[in-house]
């Protein structure tokens, strides 16, 4: 028989245009295939900085999102009570004029009583800015259930932070080590990276209680106890100083290391020594003088206690910090029950770690100049990347570990060092140099800042003078004093309570915080619906935008729909989380490659709407006309100060300048010609050591990233916390209040620090129970894909086998799980690659029946459930009978991985999820659920 | 019964490195993206959001959990047809409709001569094969058939989806009967096995075990100790790098 002859080159697109990609945070180029203005196919954007081409599971998924039936048609005012789901369709007139009403009268009376919280948004610069000019300091995105730990980590310690600021040198690194890292932020970056490593010949150490994913790939896995992360890294520092394994050039230079420290008693122990122009002092080895620690000359001395002209006794950084973890409780033999990792093994890894960092490191040829004004003709390679995330960050020692693994990077020198993890511009910028945050200001007022900042001190707290919060959220007070993300998930509860004071508008974009984004679901669900003696909702006013019909929608009162990342324009800009690599600089932009066939609006031409129908400065012109026709006008046109707008590229009248420049008219055609992203490389000489490296200093000046050069030393020991903890000991005019006054003293150790997370008994809750997120899904938005939902619609409780056989468990059997707040009924499934006290599942599975339009009986809802059910905003009483937050001391950061719980076999017959939730409405003008999908039949041959 | 040819003048078919793949599940969304709307009917999904949503993949992957340095690891496995030489969906097949093509050796389902009654779907021992329940027709992976000769698409796409999305570079396309192309240097420099070579189908695609890793056990193996240097420090760390700084 003749073989079938094929045309070998049928048709493909009719077009293809570059755009960036929102199935998650990461942010990779692709190239949109479109046929009859549909998508036939997105591919990865070869040129692109951050994926060079390719493209995960949901990317390569995401035409399926302009399909969905849970896509929002129209604005939704609500007919049914809060929850049900019931609403009528309005027009945009209508809609805005409500919000408008409703936002006009609570700025002209109190604007805190606004609350606006995002969540997975990607325009904080101008969602800040917006709650700025409205006057409400009561704005964050979703960083405090997120990440916070991480950025405030970071940012105080090396001023960057892993993902964002900073990446491992993939290329250079001989040894990498991840902390906490399932798939997170940064996903195909972190698979091209680890997949360079193996081939380059590297090893990949993964310390996570669960062995899936990045882990399954590593030479060792290491499945610590959830939450003793820090106390590990602790014990390997103690190690490495203990047989002085340390980059000691890097310390005296780099870090602040020989700074001294006060230790005279008084409202000033424990604060650096400084000259009278604030320059930290150090000993300089060649007369054992103090001098600035910016003395070109000087050449510190690390280890010494001296007297100094004004009396103190004073030992440097590097002193304290050497009699700290030189104690015996951080020794491997005595950290090994609490961490589940032996101690051989810790002894191991410092070894390991000594041995790729620094015995057998080269030196490369690199020219560069540092800011003491010395030229040097070659650096030192590091070739040790370690990188951080979710399991470091969502513990309530998360901020403290942060630093710990910060100090263990400063000790080995691997901090922007060749094979290191080096910063990404326009990071670093050091604590002292970002914002305080803004306080609020009265009626009718813009803030005098940004809501979202970094403390310098208690002084920076927005407290009442009787310590009440000033924001809803608490954050910036003595319960969170570092929450530069804010608290998102304390908001709902904090305003149903009325505590600090009753709000009138919750407004929330992209935030799904009546499920799984928030840390108790019932609760928040409840306290959505609460309502007065006089039958009013509490939070009398919700309003929510989003492009899919989710969990959360149906608690709005009023539904402003948004587009779909394929229908508008976005900025990924500077001013916010920018793209970048280390080697360069970039931002990036979205704009429409389809067009839009709903009644629907891109949500950041609302908010322009919005700012300018409230005549808000900076949203109207001079004679209180709307100034941005829309967002891309508003990303090409807006100044944040001269010369520096949202995106960076092609700027200046001639769209020839970078960084600074006048506004370009053309900006956004120049980044749709580039592939919707702009990028510069770092000059040669400023690729590393970027805090303390001049060209580097003069480039980000010119480049508009500082206003002049912010030379800084790494923080070893940070004298903002121990300016904190000096309040706590009863220093200064700012006091916390008594029942906090032991946990700021314990938490704000200057030094890094372990404490165990939680304070629930393990006798009652010996196991730790824990989510990771799948690598096809993000959040909640998965389920609404065919495709993705087919890769995980349902999610069980994976146990390890021990547990099985002590709970006499089989796969499929259905169990109780049980938390001090709750519990759930669920079914299991027995795994050995997981710590051996821990249960895990996927992240985000479960959905509310009716929720993103999906059948009431889908497997998410029947099969697929949340852990947050378990876990409270609160932890049990103390025997005084307070009730600490669940969340980080020192941040707020939500501490959902401290989850403790007991599992017992369900008896025969019980079975099924529970808890369950009644059924949502979808909403009035939604798209029937088709029964079959063929998706690209039209174009098949 | 379909006859395979003796010999075909290429050996198309995929690389697959085990040790790099961490089971992401990018080849196999953006597999069924390419190919849904290019070879033959659509992969059509049933129930996309009711309650057993299942479709046609040309893609999977499989995930296990194996021994690994006496320590639990989890193995993440990408199957998909494997164009086997001596492929036993083909010589099974009543009509014609499957066929092993004689210059490149990929092996295709003829929609048009196909009745959908499933024989090679039996036949295959790897499960590669999927019948679409819509147009009752069987899909199978075609190495993107219509991709690799494409001159609507720049050279350097030429490829199939699978390949030019992994984000772990963990997929390789190529000519396996060339001992000079990149696939074949990589099955002879590391260590390649045919999948279920007692069912004697010689297959085409080969996968690549994962490498020997560095395990915990020898961490915990030193071949010196960090405390041997404590020890030679004498008076303690601080003292030492008193000395050092004052050039002692």
């Amino acid at each position: 028989m003749p073989e079938t002859i094929l045309n070998p080159s049928p048709k493909v697109s009719e077009e293809v245009k570059q755009t960036t990609c929102y199935m998650c945070a990461c942010r990779c180029g692709i190239d949109v295939h479109l046929r009859d203005g549909r998508v036939r196919y997105i591919q990865g954007n070869r040129k692109h900085p951050v994926n060079r081409g390719v493209l995960c599971a949901k990317g390569s998924a995401g035409m399926l999102h302009l399909e969905a039936p849970s896509r929002l048609n129209s604005p939704l005012l609500r007919t049914g009570e809060r929850g049900e789901g019931k609403f009528k369709s309005i027009s945009w007139d209508e809609a805005l004029s409500l919000a408008a009403g409703w936002l006009g009268e609570v700025r002209s009376e109190d604007p805190r009583k606004l609350a606006f919280f995002t969540g997975r948004d990607q325009s904080q610069s101008l969602t800040g800015w917006w709650a700025q000019q409205y006057g409400t300091p009561n704005h964050a995105a979703h960083g405090g259930f997120c990440s916070v730990n991480m950025a405030a980590g970071g940012i105080y310690s090396i001023g960057g932070s892993f993902w964002e600021f900073g990446q491992p040198d993939w290329k250079e690194c001989k040894l990498v080590m991840l902390f906490g890292v399932a798939e997170d932020h940064d996903s195909n970056p972190i698979k091209m990276g680890l997949s360079e490593v193996r081939r380059n010949g590297g090893k990949i150490i993964s310390v996570n209680p669960v062995r899936t994913g990045y882990s399954a790939v590593a030479d060792t896995w290491i499945g610590i106890n959830p939450g003793t992360d820090g106390l590990l890294v602790l014990s390997i520092i103690g190690e490495l100083l203990r047989s002085g394994c340390i980059d000691v050039d890097g310390l005296r230079y780099h870090t602040n290391a020989p700074w001294l420290v006060n230790l005279s008693g008084g409202p000033d122990r424990g604060l650096i020594v400084r000259d009278d122009q604030g320059n930290p002092l150090v000993i300089d080895s060649r007369n054992d003088k103090l001098v600035s620690h910016m003395d070109p000359g000087a050449q510190p001395l690390l280890s010494k206690t001296i007297t100094t002209p004004k009396g103190q006794e004073a030992a440097t950084v590097f002193k304290l910090m050497v009699e700290k973890y030189l104690q015996p409780e951080f020794l491997p033999a005595n950290v090994s029950e609490k961490t589940g990792v032996p101690a051989s093994i810790i002894e191991g890894l410092a070894r390991e770690l000594y041995q790729v960092a620094l015995e057998h490191s080269d030196e490369i040829n690199h020219a560069w100049r540092d800011i003491y004004g010395r030229e040097h003709k070659t650096m030192k390679k590091r070739p040790v990347a370690i990188h951080a995330m979710r399991g470091i960050s969502a513990h309530s020692n998360g901020f403290q570990s942060c630093r710990a693994l910060h100090l263990l990077q400063m000790l080995l020198g691997t901090i922007d060092t060749p094979g290191g993890t080096r910063y990404k511009p326009p990071y670093p910028k050091p604590y002292d140099i970002h914002p305080s945050p803004a306080r609020y200001a009265g009626p009718e007022t813009p803030l005098s800042g940004s809501p979202l900042g970094y403390p310098k001190g208690p002084e920076d707290l927005l407290i009442e003078p009787d310590g009440t919060p000033q924001r809803i959220d608490k954050a910036y007070s003595w319960e969170a004093p570092l929450a530069a993300h804010g608290m998102i998930h304390s908001v709902i509860s904090n305003a149903a309570a009325g505590d600090p004071y009753p709000i009138e508008v919750l407004f929330l974009y992209m935030a799904n915080m009546a499920w799984n984004s928030s840390m108790n679901t019932p609760s928040a669900m409840n306290d959505l619906k609460a309502k007065d003696r006089g039958g009013n909702y509490k939070i009398p006013k919700i309003i929510v935008s989003d492009a899919f019909s989710s969990e959360m929608t149906s608690f709005a009162d009023l539904v402003l729909p948004d587009t779909t990342y394929f229908e508008r324009y976005d900025g990924i800009s500077l001013l916010d989380r920018p793209i970048g690599e280390p080697d360069l600089v970039a931002d990036a932009i979205r704009y429409p490659v389809i067009e839009v066939t709903r009644n629907v609006r891109p949500f950041q031409d609302v908010l322009l709407e919005l700012g300018a129908r409230l005549k808000l400065p900076g949203f109207v012109d001079g004679n209180n006309e709307p100034k941005w026709k829309n967002y891309a006008h508003y990303l090409a046109n807006h100044e944040r100060k001269k010369g520096v707008g949202p995106l960076a590229g092609w700027r200046g009248k001639k769209g020839n300048e970078s960084g600074k420049g006048e506004p370009n008219p053309d900006q956004i055609d120049r980044y749709i010609e580039n592939g919707s992203f702009w990028s510069a490389e770092i000059p040669e000489g400023a690729l590393y050591l970027k805090n303390v490296n001049q060209d580097y200093q003069e480039w980000a000046v010119d480049m508009g990233f500082y206003d002049s050069p912010s030379p800084f030393k790494l923080e070893i020991y940070s004298e903002t916390l121990r300016k904190f903890q000096l309040a706590g000991e009863g220093h200064g005019p700012n006091q916390p209040p008594e029942e906090l006054r032991a946990r700021i003293t314990e938490a704000f150790d200057p030094l890094p620090s372990w404490y165990p997370p939680g304070n629930i008994s393990e006798e009652d809750f010996p196991y730790s129970a824990i989510t990771q997120r799948p690598m096809a899904m993000y959040h909640s938005w998965g389920s609404l894909n065919p495709w993705l939902r087919q890769i995980h619609s349902e999610n069980r409780l994976f146990v390890p086998e021990s547990i099985c056989q002590k709970e006499n468990l089989k796969e499929d059997d259905w169990v109780w799980v049980e938390s001090p707040t709750n519990r759930i009924r669920v079914q299991i499934k027995p795994m050995k690659a997981v710590n051996s006290n821990t249960l895990w599942t996927w992240n985000a599975i479960g959905k509310r029946s009716g929720a993103w339009n999906l059948s009431p009986k889908s497997p998410e809802t029947t099969k697929g459930f949340l852990l947050n059910h378990l876990i409270s905003e609160l932890l049990p009483e103390q025997p005084n009978g307070m009730r600490w937050a669940n969340s980080d001391p020192i941040t707020g950061q939500a501490a959902w991985y401290d989850l403790k719980v007991r599992i017992k076999k369900a008896k025969t017959g019980e079975e099924g999820i529970y808890p369950e939730f009644k059924s949502q409405y979808k909403p009035p003008d939604s798209r029937r659920r088709p029964s079959t999908l063929q998706y690209g039949k039209e174009w098949t041959e | 019964m379909t006859s395979l040819p003796k010999s075909t003048e290429r050996k198309l078919g995929l690389v697959i490195d085990l040790d790099v793949c961490v089971g992401c599940h990018a080849c196999v969304t953006n597999c069924k993206a390419w190919n849904t709307s290019g070879y033959g009917v659509p992969l059509a999904d049933e129930s996309p959001y009711g309650n057993d949503p299942s479709g046609v993949w040309l893609n999977r992957i499989h995930s296990f959990e194996t021994e690994q340095n006496d320590m639990s690891a989890l193995v993440h496995f990408p199957k998909s047809c494997l164009h086997c030489d001596d492929a036993p969906c083909v010589t099974v097949c009543p009509t014609g409709a499957s066929y092993k093509r004689v210059s490149d050796g990929i092996v295709l389902v003829d929609e048009s001569k196909c009745m959908g009654c499933g024989l090679c779907a039996w036949a295959c021992p790897y499960g590669a094969r999927e019948m679409d329940p819509v147009a009752g027709v069987m899909k199978k992976c075609t190495l993107c058939v219509d991709r690799i000769y494409n001159e609507n698409l720049p050279e350097e796409d030429r490829e199939p989806a699978c390949v030019r999305t992994c984000p772990t570079n963990a997929r390789f396309f190529g000519d396996l009967s060339d001992p000079d192309s990149e696939v074949a240097q990589l099955v002879a420099c590391r260590e390649s096995v045919d999948l279920m070579p007692e069912q004697e189908t010689s297959p085409v695609n080969q996968y690549l075990l994962p490498i020997e890793r560095y395990g915990a056990d020898e961490l915990a193996s030193p071949d010196f100790n960090l405390a041997s240097l404590a020890n030679q420090k004498s008076g303690g760390v601080l003292s030492w790098i008193d000395n050092l700084l004052n050039g002692n």
